[in-house]
């Protein structure tokens, strides 16, 4: 039976304590429990002890500084989704946290746990594939079913990136803090927040065994920045992205001045594409550069046996959004969330 | 599907005198006239139509509501009895083996563990026409997720982790769980000789007098009339080959028992479609009297098709009940519930048909393989053969076993399937005759019911707004719209009973064994009481689910409502009869002078003032009248009625995404006398949103390499959620048939499911000019499908 202790702690040192004692084995931290309770379930988690961080409220919040934002990882992604400022200032981050899973599980679901949520590959979501990511040889995605899986950087394990929050934080340029209560703080970007399957399989992101996430920083856009995120599934309701980008454009006048654009169910880590920005910095935005974008982002796309149609479909959710950040198009009716 | 069964009360009611009355046939406002019966002196007086009657017909609030939302109604989970247990199966997680040896030991030893069971006897899928050709203690694995042992314990964890220490030893065999592959001459034999399934009271099970060849059990082969000369006789043949997939039934509520065994009477409770069908299995297969066992379905959280008998849950909990001397539950879990309990089968079907330059259909044939996994039951050729008869047919059904659980009856078993091939190709079809979808249906479907539902969609706005020609819109996002006709079959359970009590205080009750699958035969039982005592609905009591009382016909087929009501109105007919008898002493004439109308005793001879039914009620002789009624047959057996409807589908295509989004349907639908319109709607909806989830999301996905279910939960396992649900405008079309003494049909399978994916498919061609031939239609499809178009110019 998987008997384990429940650690409830109200403080972050409590916690931190909890993370630094000795037998790491076994530990887990839970925030909102919605990716830890579906890997118990099926018995790919089965710990020791739980270190439930739900209850510290100094964990929880969205503040604004005179950098950007600081935001608490239990925030949760229905609290981002209605915050004025971060709908007005950060579109894109609302409207990824906005349009993730359903409403109940946005209400109970945090940002931090989010953001460190391990993938949706149902190879490794099951228990009877010992997969790479389970420190086994194989992959099965590669020769199985893999029409929701990687097109592009996949490595050896093509399983997609799980988080929209990360997708919209990527654009945004944002970092995150964790702490140690033997090292103290650190701070990673979004990107060095995720481990290539190549680099270590069974671990998805750089946080350690005694770490917490304590707090995610958002720098203030520049001015004349708009944004946007929007995701494609099969259902609108409940249901994973097929395809998403993120846009963050500067404007100067109807010149582009920079652009992001970033993508979450196109690799196993969230990415920028570099091609399809440089389709759009120094030009108007119009459809034709939004559709250049678009076609430039699948440059290197290498589809898997059962997933070519999303090399089709990401152009045109890229297109959509760029044109969706700049104003030009309204936010597309049949986008699932 | 269940079908009319022979029964002895037929042949006692062709001897049982009879009286001559004039019912209602045909639609109000389109073909309504009189129609002439035979039947029983004993039948109560003919209904009007529903226009002149105070509740049936009506829409009274669904009687059991508040006890729904507020959670007082108790399920099969429900249930808690004192020292209850919890039990939890064992499965097999390969896909095709022997099973070599099972260790308990270790289960049994968990503390709280207080029974284990080893299936010796599985229910469900084919079986060997001769069982020596595998010889084997236990059964031979032919899916994975098949169970193979269960543990009681105290606690639901301690079964489950109990559970997962069950050791099977296996001897794997090779095994195939892709149709196409199944059906190659040298794929692994998923059974070494003939096999058959035996459908149930819900219908499925395939044909039995087949031949065999490798995993290929068919062709069962129908003709009606020549097909060859009807193809010579052509001017137009259209033949196009279309797929579908294996949808899973996901009733909201999973299977479910518990079992309370005791020396004198074994009690169930059951998340069951049929209590007789779960007594009288439990009965057989445990060689105990019908009298020594219970079935209790007080509330059930849906059913479409995979619920009848107890099944492999039922028959491990009784046996565990019954070995540990305590009351076990033993509810499935989503993953079970998705591998182990029935699914719809797939298809793959090439569908040709020829017609006459003037619209006359001259010829269908259909060869189709299917696979319903270990079992059988894929055969589709329902809409084939019913829908337009006046062609020519032949039709060649296959079933292609494949390593994956059995199929069980799913909600109109073969026809959303045959309907999506069938429908496109008719519309194909008028196309090459550069005839308007509706016009050639009206040529070629001689249905009265069907031709009044087209004359609606006719004239409905959303018909008059789509584009006759394809591909009319120039942008990326293209509308369509497109329709589909369904069909199905007026079934009668003959073991339909039901007792009305009327007693001192005023109170009325009815009472049958009849089980509430969530479609509201409660409020409709509690409406045919009220129309003929003229108490409200809510003051009705209704006592249902659970064989003590009189036998219940068990809900698949689309039978409860047809097949029970007009034993409950007989029922109270003959209650309301007892009941002047009883008072007409105390009022001071005979029974033959009084009656029953709208709440009131009156003396049909002016002896007294009517008298309100509540005052007269205190005055019978005894303390309680009470009448049973068994349904008498059909008033005329000899005429066949087919129920069906016209479904239109709006829909937009984002064809850079490949993503269908269905925005609206307009869905005219029949059913002999809808008893409570709003119920029947219900229905309908649930079946166009089912039905939409079938044609776009819905797919069993089974990984080729190791034959396992990879979305076994409704994460991955699409189903349609708040944003995917087109708004729905139902139109009931009131259709009486003169049948019974409710005149009752059924709609539980007419109701949308057959259609929707059709009619989709039809408003996709309307769309973008292009056919789409296969389900799931989703962006993979989709996109597929419009890069095969022709190119065309989009200036």
């Amino acid at each position: 039976m998987n008997q384990f202790v429940f650690a409830d702690c109200t403080t972050e040192s409590g916690a931190l304590a909890q993370l630094s004692q000795n037998a790491k084995d076994g530990i887990v931290v839970k925030a909102g429990g919605i990716d830890l309770l579906d890997r118990m379930k099926e018995g790919l988690e089965s710990p020791t002890k739980l270190v439930n961080i739900r209850n510290i409220s100094s964990l929880r919040g969205i503040r604004e500084t005179p950098e950007g934002l600081h935001i608490g990882p239990l925030t949760t992604l229905t609290e981002i989704s209605e915050h004025p400022l971060i709908q007005s200032q950060y579109t894109i981050f609302s409207d990824a946290c906005g349009n993730a899973a359903t409403p109940h599980i946005r209400n109970m679901a945090t940002l931090g746990g989010n953001l460190l949520q391990e993938n949706r590959c149902w190879y490794f979501r099951s228990k009877d594939y010992q997969c790479l990511r389970k420190g086994k040889e194989i992959c099965f995605a590669f020769g199985g079913l893999n029409q929701y899986h990687s097109i592009m950087d996949y490595g050896s394990c093509p399983a997609v990136a799980p988080s929209s929050a990360a997708v919209g934080l990527l654009g945004l340029n944002a970092t995150v803090e964790l702490t140690s209560a033997k090292r103290g703080k650190r701070v990673v970007g979004i990107k060095d927040l995720y481990v290539m399957p190549e680099a270590n399989p069974t671990k998805f992101n750089v946080v350690e065994p005694d770490e917490l996430l304590t707090a995610v920083m958002i720098p203030k856009p520049a001015a004349g920045t708009r944004s946007a995120y929007q995701k494609y599934g099969e259902k609108q309701s409940f249901d994973w992205a097929i395809a998403d980008a993120g846009v963050v454009l500067e404007m100067d006048g109807n010149v582009c001045r920079r652009a992001v654009v970033t993508m979450g169910a196109a690799s196993p880590v969230v990415r920028r594409s570099p091609q399809a920005e440089a389709a759009l910095v120094g030009k108007p935005i119009t459809e034709e550069t939004a559709r250049a974008a678009g076609k430039a982002s699948m440059e290197g796309a290498q589809p898997l046996s059962m997933n070519a149609y999303k090399v089709q479909m990401f152009p045109v959710a890229i297109y959509r959004t760029v044109l969706l950040a700049a104003g030009q198009m309204g936010r597309d009716p049949r986008a699932a969330g | 599907m269940a079908t009319t069964k022979s029964h002895p009360a037929a042949d006692a009611a062709n001897s049982t005198p009879k009286k001559t009355v004039k019912m209602p046939y045909g639609v109000p406002g389109y073909t309504l006239q009189d129609v002439e019966r035979q039947v029983p002196t004993t039948e109560p007086p003919v209904l009007p139509v529903n226009a002149d009657l105070e509740y049936i017909g009506k829409s009274p609030k669904r009687w059991d509501a508040h006890a729904k939302v507020s959670g007082s109604g108790r399920y099969t989970a429900d249930i808690q009895l004192p020292g209850m247990l919890y039990a939890k199966f064992a499965s097999s997680n390969v896909p095709h083996a022997k099973v070599v040896s099972i260790d308990t030991s270790a289960a049994e030893k968990v503390p709280g563990v207080k029974g284990v069971f080893v299936i010796e006897n599985l229910l469900g899928g084919a079986r060997l026409l001769n069982p020596s050709l595998e010889v084997s203690r236990y059964p031979i694995v032919r899916y994975a997720g098949q169970p193979i042992a269960a543990v009681a314990a105290t606690q639901p964890h301690i079964a489950e982790e109990a559970a997962l220490l069950v050791k099977v030893q296996y001897a794997p065999k090779p095994f195939v769980v892709d149709m196409e592959m199944a059906r190659q001459s040298d794929a692994p034999p998923v059974f070494p000789g003939p096999a058959n399934q035996g459908g149930s009271a819900g219908g499925g099970g395939g044909a039995s007098d087949v031949p065999q060849t490798g995993n290929i059990h068919g062709p069962a082969v129908h003709k009606r009339g020549d097909a060859e000369q009807g193809f010579k006789d052509a001017d137009f043949i259209v033949e196009s080959k279309y797929t579908t997939q294996v949808q899973v039934h996901n009733a909201l509520e999973t299977h479910g028992v518990v079992a309370d065994w005791k020396p004198d009477l074994l009690t169930v409770w059951a998340s069951t479609q049929g209590t007789a069908s779960v007594r009288e299995e439990l009965a057989s297969f445990f060689k105990l009297p019908k009298s020594q066992v219970r079935v209790i379905t007080e509330f059930m959280g849906g059913g479409f098709g995979a619920k009848f008998g107890p099944g492999n849950p039922g028959v491990v909990a009784a046996a565990l009940s019954k070995q540990t001397g305590a009351p076990v539950r033993l509810m499935l879990d989503r993953k079970e519930e998705q591998l182990s309990v029935g699914n719809r089968p797939s298809s793959d079907q090439t569908l040709k048909i020829g017609a006459k330059k003037d619209g006359t259909l001259t010829a269908i044939q259909l060869i189709s393989f299917g696979t319903a996994g270990c079992g059988t039951g894929a055969g589709c050729a329902g809409p084939a053969t019913n829908l337009y008869q006046s062609a020519s047919l032949h039709t060649e059904e296959n079933d292609v076993f494949i390593n994956a659980g059995p199929a069980a009856a799913f909600r109109a078993p073969g026809h959303p399937q045959g309907a999506f091939a069938l429908e496109q190709t008719i519309d194909e079809m008028a196309e090459k005759l550069n005839m308007q979808p509706l016009e050639f249906r009206d040529k070629i479907d001689a249905n009265p019911v069907r031709r009044v539902e087209r004359q609606i969609i006719r004239e409905s706005a959303l018909w008059k707004s789509r584009n006759p020609v394809p591909n009319a819109d120039r942008g990326p996002i293209k509308r369509g719209v497109g329709l589909s006709q369904s069909v199905w079959y007026r079934h009668i359970e003959m073991d339909s009973a039901a007792e009305v009590r009327v007693h001192r205080d005023g109170s009325v009750e009815v009472l049958s064994a009849v089980q509430d699958i969530g479609t509201g035969i409660k409020t409709v039982m509690a409406q045919i009481l009220s129309e003929q005592f003229g108490v409200p609905p809510q003051q009705v009591s209704v006592k249902i689910g659970d064989t003590n009382y009189p036998v219940g016909p068990n809900s698949g087929g689309s039978v409860t409502t047809a097949s029970l009501t007009p034993a409950v109105r007989d029922a109270a007919w003959q209650a309301a009869q007892k009941f002047l008898v009883s008072v007409a002493p105390a009022l001071g004439t005979t029974p033959d002078d009084l009656v029953l109308t709208k709440g009131e005793v009156h003396s049909k001879s002016g002896h007294m003032q009517p008298i309100g039914f509540r005052r007269a009620a205190a005055k019978m002789d005894t303390s309680e009248v009470s009448a049973q009624a068994r349904r008498v047959p059909d008033y005329d057996p000899k005429h066949y009625d087919t129920y069906g409807g016209v479904d239109v589908a709006e829909i937009e295509v984002d064809t850079e995404m490949g993503i269908i989004h269905v925005k609206r349907f307009f869905a005219v639908h029949d059913c002999g006398r809808p008893m409570n319109p709003s119920q029947v709607i219900n229905q309908i909806n649930g079946g166009l949103i089912q039905g939409t989830s079938y044609a776009l999301y819905e797919n069993r996905l089974l990984d080729p390499t190791y034959g396992l279910m990879v979305n076994a939960n409704l994460d991955q396992y699409k189903i349609a959620g708040a944003r995917d649900i087109p708004q729905l405008h139902v139109q009931l079309v009131e259709s009486y048939i003169g049948q019974s003494s409710t005149d009752a049909s059924g709609i539980g399978e007419a109701a949308g499911i057959i259609s929707a994916a059709a009619a989709i498919g039809n408003a996709f061609y309307n769309a973008t000019g292009v056919r789409i031939r296969s389900t799931p239609m989703t962006p993979a499809v989709v996109l597929e499908t419009l890069s095969k178009a022709p190119q065309r110019s989009n200036a």
